[in-house]
């Protein structure tokens, strides 16, 4: 049985070791200041895609995602840990996309790919608004699984799967095609291979090999599994429209620095009053609104 | 992420020696495996490369897995069931995980499923798991029994065993009984040849094996019934899979407790013949005990780099009268002579790592092709000197091993006895260091031929050759002070022609050559890199007063004192 899963993946600033100078002076992120790092609940989403290949001979893995050309480090990453390829979706036109943008595009791409299953992480640590997943459901208008934690059963048009939510588990058996988001709860990725890591370091995309001072034409000719594509708004035929800034209902108002100091204890009443309150105190705070 | 390869400069640094290029020509047999694997060097560029990248991902897991796993497998340890060995928990993830990242067979040809590393980088992975945790680092490299078996057995065995090395196979190597340790010769366990079944069978006791259940087994066993020495003993290989073999116990010790010890009996145990017959000791264990020696020298080193880490930030944290404790001379002594020993033994280490490349790199292309007379000669001239370097290295990294864990423990006070910080338990699992594999007085046995042959005296001798920058010449001085000395008191020792004479004195004369050979490589470690100025100076002055005081005892010795130390039990 042949089966293809594409896996979204997104190279994020290192915001779990921030250090002194991670954010600017305007309260955005100074994205240079942080390593990148491969987003690790795309890793967890990763290692589900890898089980099943260890399931099923004939799976294929292919990693998908947008950023600026560098992002191709974590497409290399995954295929060092067993992903057979993957596809950078790069392009200036791209730049200022909130998760709506983002998911029209990454959901273009996916149309493109054709695959049984889609597995994204639960949540990118910058970002952190856990949308694109289900986003892109939505957009390419399949079934989405949130959540999960363990595929239990594979078969050509359907799985089984146990999802983590708060107070226990879910077992829900879904139509192929689908999309997972896999939850931090699921297993962490297996190490990078030596052997796949000697066989794919020299896995390029075409912007990174026009950089490259050593002549690469010989080996990408005589080994295409090197070669990481890259596609453009135009390879997407995307509509501009929905790209970008102008694609992005989000706007960013004011950034401010919230400083979290903790307060005397205070006990409330389960009264209107009280309640008031409390929502006044979250608000202000910033924990929520 | 924690990253043991990335954190620590001097591996790259001995990684990027100048002799590399030849190792990995030699290893690589001029790249003839270029184009028929996908992941086959290129060149030697894209080699070294490969080496530092694969040892960038054994140091994350030794950071991000085994380290972390070590103190929870020091407590839970392994557990016999069922007649069969039970890992801890922390050990099968550490195992399932090295296997995942393809790294079991790491010097093992490709067309095994090895990763054909020569033994630098090779060795550079096991000071790496070492540091993070020593008990399992033998569980891992016992995948030296690979080597073994494809250095000497037939085609057929190593069709059959070697794959399954890189797929996660374990490995023991079962040589200890009860009345056979340092003394292997006297090896019992008993090989018969059973004509009609065509086949071997092994009936007996082994002691001390270390991972004693693991999945396939090198024994040394008596084939020539009624011969006493070791030339009527034989290497056999045995697999789990027979199911001949009962474990009778876990030993129950002091350190490395991760790491299962175990008392085995044989009983019509079947197993095939590794080469031929009677070579088993003299010629098969040999080699794979240098090639466990030089095993064991990079276990000292990875716990004696752990020990110095704890130590060096403890001694930042921890105030007394007002200031941090490194403030006190007594104090950064310590540590600063625990730096210049590690330095020095790792540069050995690296070094003898390098012969050792070198030798078996020629020795496999002699099996394809006639070696021209100048490689003959210069195999030749590899083979000695790796000989010679092996015990050195074993006796000073393994002693070392235990000062430095011992004066770690030691910067830590009262805390340092207790359980509740790692140093303690390096001190534990340092001590076995200079026990298995041959104890250091073993060491000095097989040493002592390289002052008897002059084999030290020549590679130091050329070492002294080597170009040194004026400001450390003075350093270089005091070694070729040393040298001389060394020569007339080896002269003096072996021309009393008294054997007992020669024993009593074997270890000073050793540790002399030591002191000097290591002075030696740092100093051109050096010249390479200022960062190991410190140690070269404080190790040299330390080793100008080792000398001395060893010149000194053997120099006002006379034979008849030997009857003082002679001790009676009554
Ligand atoms: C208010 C707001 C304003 C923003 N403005 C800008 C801006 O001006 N310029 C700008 O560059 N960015 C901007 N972003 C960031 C960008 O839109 C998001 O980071 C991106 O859409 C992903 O969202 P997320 O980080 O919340 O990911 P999540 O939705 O938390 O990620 C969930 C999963 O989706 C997948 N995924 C997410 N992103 C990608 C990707 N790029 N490729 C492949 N898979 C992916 C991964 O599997 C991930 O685990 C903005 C975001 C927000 C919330
Ligand atoms: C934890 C552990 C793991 C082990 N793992 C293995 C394994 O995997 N496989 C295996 O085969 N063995 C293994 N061994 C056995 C180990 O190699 C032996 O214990 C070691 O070689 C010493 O032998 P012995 O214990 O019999 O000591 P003995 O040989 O009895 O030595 C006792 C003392 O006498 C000294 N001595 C003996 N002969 C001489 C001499 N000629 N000159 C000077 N001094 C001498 C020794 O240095 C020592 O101090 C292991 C041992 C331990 C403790």
């Amino acid at each position: 049985m042949s089966f293809k899963i594409v896996v979204l993946a997104k190279q994020v600033p290192d915001t779990r070791n921030v250090g002194k100078d991670a954010m600017k002076a305007d309260g955005t992120v100074n994205r240079s200041a942080l390593p990148a790092i491969f987003n690790p609940e795309d890793l967890h989403a990763l290692e589900q895609a890898l089980r099943i290949k260890d399931r099923i001979s004939d799976a294929e893995i292919y990693i998908l995602t947008m950023g600026p050309p560098r992002a191709a480090e974590i497409i290399r990453e995954a295929m060092y840990r067993g992903a057979d390829g993957g596809y950078l979706i790069t392009d200036r036109k791209f730049a200022g996309s909130d998760t709506l943008a983002t998911s029209y595009a990454i959901s273009l791409a996916v149309k493109k790919l054709q695959p049984h299953l889609v597995v994204a992480g639960r949540q990118a640590i910058d970002g952190d608004t856990a949308q694109v997943g289900p986003q892109c459901a939505e957009k390419l208008n399949i079934p989405q699984v949130t959540y999960c934690e363990e595929i239990l059963e594979i078969k050509e048009d359907q799985l089984i799967i146990k999802r983590r939510l708060e107070r226990g588990i879910e077992i829900v058996k879904c139509k192929t095609p689908l999309l997972i988001t896999v939850h931090s709860s699921a297993p962490t990725c297996r190490p990078r291979n030596a052997k796949l890591l000697m066989k794919y370091k020299h896995a390029r995309t075409v912007s990174e090999l026009v950089e490259e001072t050593k002549d690469y034409t010989e080996m990408m000719t005589n080994k295409p599994y090197l070669r990481i594509d890259e596609w453009s708004v135009a390879d997407l035929d995307a509509n501009v429209d929905f790209l970008g800034l102008s694609g992005s209902p989000t706007k960013v108002k004011k950034i401010e620095n919230v400083v979290l100091a903790r307060k005397d204890s205070v006990t409330l009443t389960p009264e209107d009053k009280d309640m008031d309150f409390l929502m006044k105190e979250l608000i202000d705070s910033h924990v929520i609104g | 992420m924690e990253n043991f390869y990335k954190d620590n400069p001097s591996l790259k640094f001995h990684l990027n020696h100048h002799l590399m290029e030849k190792i990995i020509r030699l290893k690589e047999n001029n790249f003839a495996d270029k184009d028929k694997y996908d992941y086959a060097f290129q060149d030697f560029e894209d080699a070294l490369d490969s080496y530092d990248k694969v040892l960038e991902i054994v140091g994350e897991i030794c950071g991000e897995t085994i380290a972390p796993n070590a103190e929870s497998v020091d407590h839970e340890g392994p557990k016999l069931i069922n007649n069969e060995v039970i890992y801890a928990r922390g050990t099968q993830e550490n195992h399932e995980t090295l296997t995942k990242a393809g790294l079991i067979g790491m010097s093992l040809p490709r067309e095994y499923g090895g990763l054909n590393f020569s033994m630098v980088p090779y060795v550079m992975a096991a000071e790496l798991v070492s540091r993070a945790d020593a008990g399992f680092a033998n569980i891992w490299g016992l995948q030296d029994c690979a080597e073994t078996l494809h250095e000497f057995a037939s085609d057929e065995i190593k069709q059959e065993f070697l794959p399954r090395f890189n797929k996660g196979a374990t490995a023991a190597m079962d040589l200890t009984e009860p009345d056979a340790g340092s003394d292997l010769q006297a090896v019992q366990l008993k090989a018969t040849y059973d004509e009609q079944k065509n086949q071997w069978f092994l009936n007996g006791v082994k002691r001390f094996i270390t991972n004693g259940d693991a999945d396939i087994s090198l024994v040394l066993a008596r084939t020539e019934p009624g011969t006493t020495d070791g030339r009527g003993l034989s290497l056999f290989v045995y697999d789990r899979k027979d199911k001949a073999l009962t474990i009778r116990r876990i030993e129950n010790k002091l350190g490395i407790k991760g790491s299962p010890t175990c008392e085995l009996v044989f009983k019509d145990a079947p197993a095939q013949l590794v080469g031929e017959r009677r070579m088993g000791l003299i010629k098969y264990v040999m080699s794979l005990m240098n090639s466990a020696r030089l095993g064991v020298g990079a276990q000292s080193v990875g716990i004696a780099e752990a020990a110095y880490r704890e130590a060096l930030k403890y001694a930042y944290e921890r105030e007394q009268f007002g200031k941090p404790i490194i403030n006190y001379p007594a104090v950064y002594e310590m540590l600063s002579v625990m730096r210049a020993k590690i330095d020095a033994s790792r540069s050995l280490l690296y070094e003898t790592a390098r012969y050792v490349d070198i030798y078996k790199s020629y020795s496999f292309i002699q099996e394809e092709r006639k070696l021209e007379p100048e490689e003959r000669n210069d195999a030749k001239h590899h083979t000695r000197v790796a000989d010679a370097l092996t015990p050195l290295l074993k006796l000073f990294a393994s002693e070392y091993c235990n000062e430095i864990a011992s004066e770690a423990l030691q910067v830590h006070g009262g805390t340092g006895y207790m359980k509740d910080f790692p140093v303690e338990r390096l001190f534990r699992d340092a001590r076995i260091t200079n026990i298995y594999e041959g104890t250091s007085q073993l060491q000095v046995v097989a040493a002592i031929r390289a002052v008897g042959n002059g084999a030290y005296l020549k590679l130091i001798r050329e070492y002294q050759e080597q170009h040194v920058k004026p400001e450390f010449e003075y350093l270089q001085h005091t070694l070729i002070e040393l040298t001389d000395d060394f020569e007339k008191l080896s002269r003096h020792v072996l021309e009393a022609k008294n054997n007992e004479l020669l024993d009593f004195h074997a270890r000073r004369l050793v540790e002399i050559a030591g002191y000097i050979i290591m002075g030696y490589l740092l100093l051109q470690d050096t010249h390479r890199d200022q960062q190991y100025r410190k140690s070269a100076e404080i190790f040299i002055r330390k080793a100008k007063t080792e000398c001395l005081s060893r010149a000194e005892f053997i120099r006002s010795f006379e034979e008849k004192n030997m009857g003082t130390y002679k001790i009676t039990w009554d």
